[in-house]
């Protein structure tokens, strides 16, 4: 099971690393005459797939229509800078959805994974030691613990980011975005390992450590910490998608990362307009991959529950 | 039992306290005030004037006490947004998010609890197809559960599409403006409910299956009584602890899911209430709304847990279960 879920999260970074090399396109690359055009479909011409190149048909309609005596390559192989190839269509500005599918799976995926492994290193920190040194220090830890888990985490998360600067530069968003996401999500740590450890550190091996002379940081780190191993790794597959989710609905709401800059929640705040939605319906391919996400870690999670 | 409600009810005063006073406190040093989001085009003495008769100059400790002082009393000041008392503000909209909130659980247990019951005591294809249909509902959260659903009303007409009532809402009877209201609740509440009634159905699932394993449940099959009577009276009372359980854990989901439901479909709830008290920094109306979210929270958690005392002997007398 822990080696199942350190799969999927290792698999999850790659994607992330590496899914803007497999783009098209550039994030905020426009075409101007194409704004949400349709889906093309590809056939093949030989071995090698081709679509039909879009011509605007309507432009009050915005309806676009193949032009069948023309085929363009795939835009991997040959890039024709006129006729763009939109495989999953385009945006309100012309923009390729794929590519900013996979842009975005950097930022959105790659936000969660930072927030989730700050989440996971503090909450594995105080949780040990409030197991560990228990007393006060322990009291005082999971109150605080306990009063942030009460609070419904969107809204905390929506008060902090509101009462930061609303426009600021991506890296920043990034860097104070998942700073929020921290500090909502390291209890939810914190109160596992911290009954792990304060159950662990009675055992023999850890007073035998202790007998030979270790000090409290050593036995932490060589002993206890290791043993909640499995706990963290849990708790990160839980946190990861959650957080996921909280950057999709802060760039909904405007509060996200700033537009031209590809995340899935700012391609969904295109899509948040029920006119578009009902007309472009591919511009909520993020959240289809939210979905895709979300449900990845659910059947890895309940397929765990039921061994 | 008169001990435990009243450190319940301590905890629910300082929740409602520590909650609006933080937000309150964080709106207040947030960069920008009031004053400066109102138009581009006012000059500095105007909006220094302007900062003046609305009292943004006094210094915060000022601010902060005349406020408390007035909270003391239910007077929780005036929106600089909507220049009404925030009190009546909130109630309305706190009204709103309540009757979503409200057909969102009955929506979620309707459909969670007797397909749970199901899949927890059949086998075959019937319980993997439940146990599948509940997969999918886990992973579809409110925020792309609300966007599917506009789309789908969006193309088919079977639902409007977004708000709380048409817009000629103002003139209706009363049984029109209901009417008009249970054509708007189920796309917003039906979101809120998909990934509910999914966690729902699991845990009374996995609660009634571990249930009907008990021997007394084998004994009254034994003397004779009928299946479906022996799962409904013998294994499901026993089977409600971690169901019931879950409900005070979900107040604080349902609260997060409305937020974005809201959103999504301009539902005229306390969550967008507070998103726009807080672009604007319109102090007391953000603290109003954190306030009474708080206490929702508190008074949702009370519930359940008096729910599972009443249930459960081992609550009510303080023993840990």
């Amino acid at each position: 099971m822990i080696r199942r879920t350190g799969v999927f999260l290792a698999l999850l970074t790659v994607f992330a690393v590496g899914a803007p090399l497999l783009a098209p396109y550039q994030a905020g690359e426009a075409f101007r005459g194409y704004l949400h055009a349709p889906p093309m479909r590809p056939h093949f011409d030989g071995l090698a797939p081709v679509v039909h190149p879009l011509v605007l048909a309507d432009r009050l309609e915005q309806r676009f229509e193949p032009d069948r005596t023309r085929t363009l390559k795939m835009p991997w192989i040959e890039r024709d800078t006129e006729a763009p190839v939109f495989l999953l269509g385009a945006d309100d500005f012309g923009r390729d959805v794929l590519s900013r599918l996979l842009h975005g799976a950097r930022t959105s995926i790659g936000l969660a994974l930072f927030a989730t492994l700050g989440a996971v290193l503090i909450g594995a920190l105080a949780g040990a030691w409030a197991g560990y040194r228990g007393g006060w220090v322990d009291d005082a830890i999971m109150r605080v613990a306990d009063f942030v888990l009460v609070l419904p985490v969107i809204y905390v998360v929506l008060v902090l980011r509101a009462v930061l600067p609303l426009v600021l530069p991506a890296s920043t968003v990034f860097l104070l975005v998942s700073l929020i996401f921290v500090l909502v999500g390291w209890p939810f740590v914190a109160k596992g390992v911290r009954a792990i450890v304060a159950g662990e550190s009675h055992r023999e091996y850890v007073q035998a450590a202790r007998s030979l002379g270790a000090g409290p940081i050593r036995i932490l780190a060589v002993h206890l910490i290791p043993a909640c191993g499995g706990h963290l790794l849990v708790q990160a597959t839980l946190l990861l998608p959650a957080f996921i989710l909280a950057e999709a609905t802060l760039s909904f709401i405007g509060l996200g990362f700033p537009d031209p800059v590809a995340s899935w929640g700012t391609m969904l705040a295109g899509a948040g307009n029920y006119n578009a939605v009902a007309r472009f319906p591919w511009t909520l391919t993020p959240a289809l991959a939210i979905f895709l996400v979300v449900l990845a870690t659910n059947l890895l999670i309940t397929r765990d529950a039921r061994h | 039992m008169r001990r435990y409600l009243l450190t319940r009810l301590a905890f629910a005063l300082l929740l409602v306290f520590v909650v609006s006073s933080a937000t309150l406190l964080l709106t207040r040093i947030a960069p920008g005030d009031y004053a400066a989001m109102q138009g581009v085009d006012l000059s500095a003495e105007q909006r220094a004037h302007l900062r003046t008769s609305l009292g943004l100059d006094r210094s915060f400790a000022s601010q902060y006490l005349s406020w408390l002082g007035g909270a003391a009393h239910f007077d929780f000041g005036d929106s600089l947004l909507y220049s009404r008392p925030v009190s009546t503000i909130v109630s309305e909209r706190a009204l709103n998010t309540a009757v979503l909130a409200i057909v969102a659980l009955l929506l979620a247990t309707a459909i969670g609890i007797p397909l749970g019951i199901y899949s927890g005591t059949t086998s075959g294809a019937g319980r993997s197809i439940v146990r599948a249909l509940s997969v999918l509902g886990l992973s579809v959260p409110p925020l792309i559960g609300s966007l599917a659903l506009v789309f789908l009303a969006a193309r088919t007409g079977w639902f409007p599409v977004g708000g709380m009532t048409s817009s000629a809402g103002t003139d209706l009877t009363w049984a029109q403006w209901l009417a008009d209201l249970a054509r708007h609740v189920p796309l917003p509440a039906l979101a809120l409910a998909i990934p509910m009634a999914a966690t729902l159905e699991r845990l009374q699932s996995q609660a009634i299956a571990a249930a009907s394993h008990e021997p007394f449940v084998a004994a009254s099959r034994a003397r004779g009584v009928d299946r479906a009577r022996s799962i409904l009276h013998h294994a499901w009372p026993v089977s409600l602890r971690p169901v019931l359980g879950f409900y005070g854990v979900m107040i604080g989901t349902l609260f997060s899911g409305s937020f974005v439901v809201e959103v999504v479909t301009s539902w005229p709830g306390l969550g967008r209430l507070m998103f726009d008290a807080l672009k604007a920094r319109d102090l007391f109306l953000v603290a109003g709304c954190a306030a009474t979210g708080a206490l929702f929270l508190a008074a949702g958690t009370l519930l359940a847990d008096l729910i599972l005392a009443y249930v459960d002997p081992r609550v009510r007398s303080g023993e840990r279960a």
